[in-house]
């Protein structure tokens, strides 16, 4: 722990990494109470202020209808937040335990899993979440479903490797001879190992699921309008570029400083934590 | 080299399980669609003799094994259906639509291999130095956004504040190309029309740099971690000993043999790219595979999104069979070994 903080400290980029996290977590939790015009999260119409440039009244402007873009933004880093949370709670631990089947048990069972793991990752990421919109409704619920689809995959080929190489090491072997059964050595005596290098990927992976949701949604195939998100914000106001230049812009920063939060946090977990890249 | 050859048999027989897989994937996709895909090629006002006649056609009334069955068939003799949108074969509109895509992501490629790596290089050599530690942080920006939001803020700063390209199109229309391979570059010069190869290129470099912009990022990170990995290597300190220039060292010893492990990820990066190809495409209004898979996923065009995802899928195979190969032509272990065993 103390070392973990020494070498944290020492790397003024995590640092700003983990102030960027918790600024955005903070702002997303508590965005009914910081936002301006918290009202303007939904479906309401202003004209008087409509498509005005950054002011005093509105920090970053107005969009087309006249909502406050800051009092949204605020607003869409909580869908983005709660999408990358559900996803991974469900991708990791699904992937991690066919990872930890296939990589310590093998054989058929493990060629097959691998075989479907590659006919996933054979796929574009973002090509398989827009086939899955494409024929699903377009809601947040089917969104995190189509991304979770798609990102399973990658947990169980990290796992898998590591515990194809754990498989052979002395602590293993000496669980085997002690006559630990398969589910034993598999989740308390390797899957401790592979952890260090989940967690970082899951940090590194938030920044990840952030870029491909708001993709989704930028192509119109993700969160709907009038809810706020970040994508489809960028959508919205990509027509009227370069005049209405707040439009795209302040959403389009907002995504590049929340992702760069993850992954500056993840490079720094990475080397805490001694994970190999 | 009979090694070679070994590998790249191997490849193609794991390749094509893999796209059996990918096969059954899209059909299950396709399956799990809420509703009559008859009715919703139809609409509401079909009667209830022509959706029954459709979903004969569809062959909808069989088991799923037999649907696969007919769905392999066809795409076996390369038929992808009709597209409900255009109402004309699948594969004539990925065969007008994909060059362009193709060309975009050729030379966005190009681009990320071009500054990616000597930026991994540099950043290894000065390894803990300030360019390290700039090129990392640039390096981790690039990474940090979608491809339209890099799309987005290179079409405001340099094509309407600095206009220095055009903002939208891949031609100006003033130009008439004879279509031939659809691929402009290569239409343009074979219609001798310099003037209009020019114009073709000063229209791909903007989207081409905002979709590689990720992907250079992606690949100086791993080429630095690996040729960091390399200089803690022995032979790397005997030719420090022998007085080798830096520079020397870092080229010829320290970032060759780091080349291999980052040529796998390039390959995974390129298929990342024909997915973000989507996204910078619509900021520039780039008539490929985009603005055609957005308006048939709208419509619930089946056969129109099977085919295009099969395809995508393909062109990644196709690619990351070439990079395997590229390693195996780099690898001297691979290329002089008898059995080919890797």
């Amino acid at each position: 722990m103390i070392r973990a903080l020494r070498i944290l400290a020492a790397n003024p980029m995590s640092l700003i990494g983990l102030l960027l996290v918790s600024i955005i977590i903070l702002a997303a939790t508590f965005a009914p109470l910081l936002a301006p015009y918290p009202t303007h999260n939904g479906a309401i119409v202003d004209f008087a202020y409509a498509n005005k440039a950054p002011n005093a009244r509105n920090w970053m402007g107005t969009d087309l209808v006249g909502r406050d873009i800051f009092s949204r933004i605020l607003y869409a880093f909580r869908i983005s937040l709660t999408l990358g949370v559900v996803v991974l709670a469900i991708a990791a631990p699904v992937g991690t335990a066919i990872g930890l089947l296939a990589g310590y048990v093998g054989g058929w069972v493990g060629a097959v899993l691998m075989r479907i793991v590659d006919v996933f990752l054979s796929i574009p990421p973002l090509v398989l979440a827009i086939a899955m919109m494409g024929v699903l409704e377009p809601t947040l619920t089917n969104a995190m479903l189509a991304v979770t689809v798609m990102w399973w995959p990658w947990y169980a080929r990290l796992v898998y490797s590591i515990a194809r190489a754990e498989r052979e090491e002395g602590y293993v072997l000496a669980a085997e001879v002690m006559g630990a059964g398969t589910p034993h050595i598999a989740f308390r005596e390797i899957l401790p190992n592979c952890l260090p290098a989940i967690v970082t990927k899951m940090t590194l992976d938030m920044g990840f699921v952030i870029i491909i949701a708001s993709s989704l949604s930028f192509l119109g195939l993700g969160v709907q309008p009038p809810t706020p998100d970040l994508g489809s914000m960028v959508a919205e106001g990509a027509r009227y570029l370069p005049d209405s230049w707040w439009l795209t812009v302040f959403p389009g920063l907002a995504i590049l400083v929340a992702v760069f939060g993850f992954n500056l946090l993840g490079d720094g977990l990475r080397e805490i934590l001694e994970v190999d890249e | 080299m009979p090694a070679v050859i070994h590998l790249l048999l191997r490849r193609l027989g794991i390749s094509f399980v893999v796209l059996i897989g990918v096969s059954m994937l899209i059909f299950a996709i396709a399956r799990v669609i809420p509703g009559d895909p008859a009715r919703i090629a139809l609409g509401p006002n079909a009667t209830t003799e022509q959706i029954a006649k459709l979903r004969t056609a569809m062959h909808l009334d069989e088991s799923l094994p037999v649907q696969y069955g007919h769905f392999i068939a066809d795409v076996s003799r390369g038929d992808l259906g009709i597209s409900l949108y255009t109402n004309r074969p699948v594969t004539k509109d990925i065969a007008q639509f994909l060059p362009a895509t193709l060309e975009l992501v050729l030379l966005a490629g190009l681009i990320m291999i071009a500054v990616g790596l000597p930026l991994g290089m540099l950043a290894a050599r000065y390894r803990e130095r300030w360019p390290d530690h700039l090129i990392r942080v640039l390096a981790l920006l690039t990474v940090s956004a979608p491809g339209f939001v890099w799309a987005v803020i290179l079409m405001l700063l340099f094509a309407f504040y600095l206009p220095l390209f055009p903002i939208a199109g891949r031609i100006t229309d003033s130009f008439e190309i004879t279509r031939v391979t659809g691929f402009l570059t290569v239409d343009t010069l074979l219609a001798g029309n310099l003037e209009a190869f020019v114009d073709v290129i000063h229209h791909l470099i903007l989207p081409a740099i905002a979709l590689s912009l990720s992907g250079i990022g992606q690949a100086a990170r791993l080429t630095r971690a690996n040729m960091v990995e390399t200089y803690k290597k022995p032979y790397i300190e005997m030719a420090q000993a022998y007085g080798f220039f830096p520079s020397k060292i870092a080229r010829s010893y320290a970032f060759k043999p780091s080349l291999i492990p980052s040529l796998t990820i390039i390959g995974l990066d390129f298929a990342a790219m024909l997915g973000n190809a989507f996204l910078v495409e619509a900021v520039f209004a780039w008539p490929g595979l985009s603005r055609y898979g957005v308006a048939v996923i709208l419509r619930k065009d089946l056969n129109a999104i099977m085919g295009t995802v099969l395809i995508i899928a393909i062109t990644f195979l196709i690619v990351n069979i070439i990079v395997d190969m590229m390693i195996a032509f780099l690898n001297p272990r691979i290329r002089h070994s008898a059995r080919g065993s890797a």
